[in-house]
């Protein structure tokens, strides 16, 4: 195997044993208390009421929104990411080519922010 | 067949053991961070906090595991099974796994991966899905509220966590946390980077949803959040993986910041406390402000956290890699020149 590869092996076999860990604990739980559920205890929580209904239906469209919002600026990270760690190679044209990126991109979030794409009320 | 033991059994052995002695600490330090706060707490309430179940309520983090343990698992006849039981595996097993990469001291890594930063970036990313799962999955209005608000919540804040971690790229130029560490010998990056320090650790405090963040759990309107569906040993593993997430980001406010395992002076009485001591040190420093922060603040209000995260946190961290960049390039102060 290749060394390069070698070093991911630990973290492998780290999934393995948590998975494993959570498993056993959620399986021995279920298996060492005792079960009795009822209607009444398995139905919805609200607070006392019979439960209205399920939690299947519309919601604000501003969540959909902050995930938008999300992806562009989270792989705008993603894009940074290598040029910090190479901005000694690079030099002035590598930092100014990302300045105008960010310029760019600035100017969409000043876009978005008179929009309202920002506001909660 | 003694050498297939030698060339794979043996390392295979060590690995799982090393993995046994970074999780062990790690379950213990999480139920001991449980009593830590309410003893804290209590003393800045004036209160005596859990003093009962042992010498000094000592005893009181077993008791309570113990008692989860032993508890029913309800499972609402409205939720999806399997996702249902998944999620808190999910939350626990990213807790864990982020571990791998934290470096104790120097060489003493689980997995000394040339990306560590960025896995430590993508796993708590990956922190989403379980509460995410947990909220669709039990089809109750308050988890799927609570869902909702805890995963805009967490990727507000992840933006602006990513870009101080540029920032601080920029003086190291590596990926790899004991490479981060390492520079920071003549400096922690806190002197230098103190407001980036500053809006990182903040930043993680609502990425944990702890308070003043802790919209998600709402005990007044949501009762739980996410996790009011859950109990018994479902819950136990949300709580523990949340602890140790917060113990994981100390840890990552500590390799970034307050450099590491290293010593604050490199001088004589200082370098005779070993490095994981040191590292052990800053990060319960970062819990117990996790901790005062709570007994502190009041708990925000949901547009004044999108507020905080959108308009002043992303511009703010957006100048800072520029202007941590132009000063590294206009003085000629990038690492690795060549």
């Amino acid at each position: 195997m290749q060394a390069f590869l070698a070093e991911y092996l630990p973290i492998l076999i780290f999934i393995g044993i948590a998975t494993i860990f959570s498993g056993i604990a959620v399986g021995a739980s279920l298996f060492i208390a005792p079960q009795r559920p009822d209607v009444e205890k398995t139905s919805a929580y609200e607070c006392g009421f019979e439960a209205f209904g399920d939690a299947r239906h519309k919601f604000d469209v501003r969540f959909y929104l902050v995930a938008i919002l999300f992806i562009i600026f989270d792989l705008e990270v993603a894009f940074l990411f290598p040029w910090a760690i190479s901005l000694g190679n690079i030099g002035a044209f590598g930092f100014w080519s990302m300045m105008i990126f960010l310029g760019i991109l600035t100017i969409g979030f000043v876009y978005e922010w008179r929009k309202g794409a920002l506001e909660w009320e | 067949m003694v050498e297939i033991w030698d060339n794979y059994g043996l390392p295979m052995v060590w690995m799982i053991l090393k993995i046994i002695a970074i999780v062990f600490p790690i379950m213990l330090s999480v139920a001991y961070l449980t009593l830590a706060e309410r003893k804290v707490i209590g003393a800045m309430h004036l209160r005596k906090g859990p003093n009962v179940v042992g010498p000094f309520g000592l005893f009181q983090p077993l008791a309570d595991g113990l008692k989860l343990f032993l508890k029913e698992t309800i499972i609402p006849s409205g939720a999806n099974r399997g996702v249902f039981i998944l999620a808190p595996c999910v939350t626990f097993v990213l807790a864990l796994i982020a571990w791998a990469v934290i470096p104790f001291d120097k060489g003493m890594v689980l997995s000394n991966i040339n990306v560590g930063i960025l896995y430590l970036f993508a796993i708590s990313s990956l922190g989403v899905y379980g509460i995410l799962m947990a909220g669709w999955a039990s089809n109750s209005r308050y988890a799927f509220l609570g869902a909702m608000r805890s995963a805009a919540q967490m990727i507000s804040y992840e933006v602006s966590m990513g870009l101080i971690i540029i920032t601080v790229l920029l003086c190291v130029g590596s990926l790899n946390l004991s490479d981060i560490v390492m520079a920071q010998r003549e400096m922690w990056f806190i002197v230098p980077l103190f407001p980036m320090g500053v809006i990182f650790f903040v930043s993680t405090l609502a990425e944990t949803n702890r308070h003043p963040f802790d919209l998600p759990e709402a005990e007044a309107e949501l009762v739980a959040g996410y996790n009011v569906e859950y109990s018994a040993m479902t819950f136990a593993l949300f709580f523990l993986g949340e602890y140790a997430n917060m113990i994981l980001m100390s840890a990552m406010t500590s390799v970034l910041f307050l450099g590491g395992w290293l010593p604050p002076f490199n001088a004589i009485p200082f370098t005779w406390i070993p490095g994981p001591v040191w590292f052990a040190l800053k990060i319960a420093f970062c819990l117990f402000i996790f901790i005062w922060v709570r007994a502190t603040f009041p708990r925000y209000r949901y547009d004044q956290l999108m507020r905080l995260g959108w308009k002043i946190f992303l511009p703010l961290s957006l100048a800072a890699v520029a202007i941590v960049s132009g000063i590294l390039v206009a003085f000629n102060l990038t690492p690795n020149h060549g």
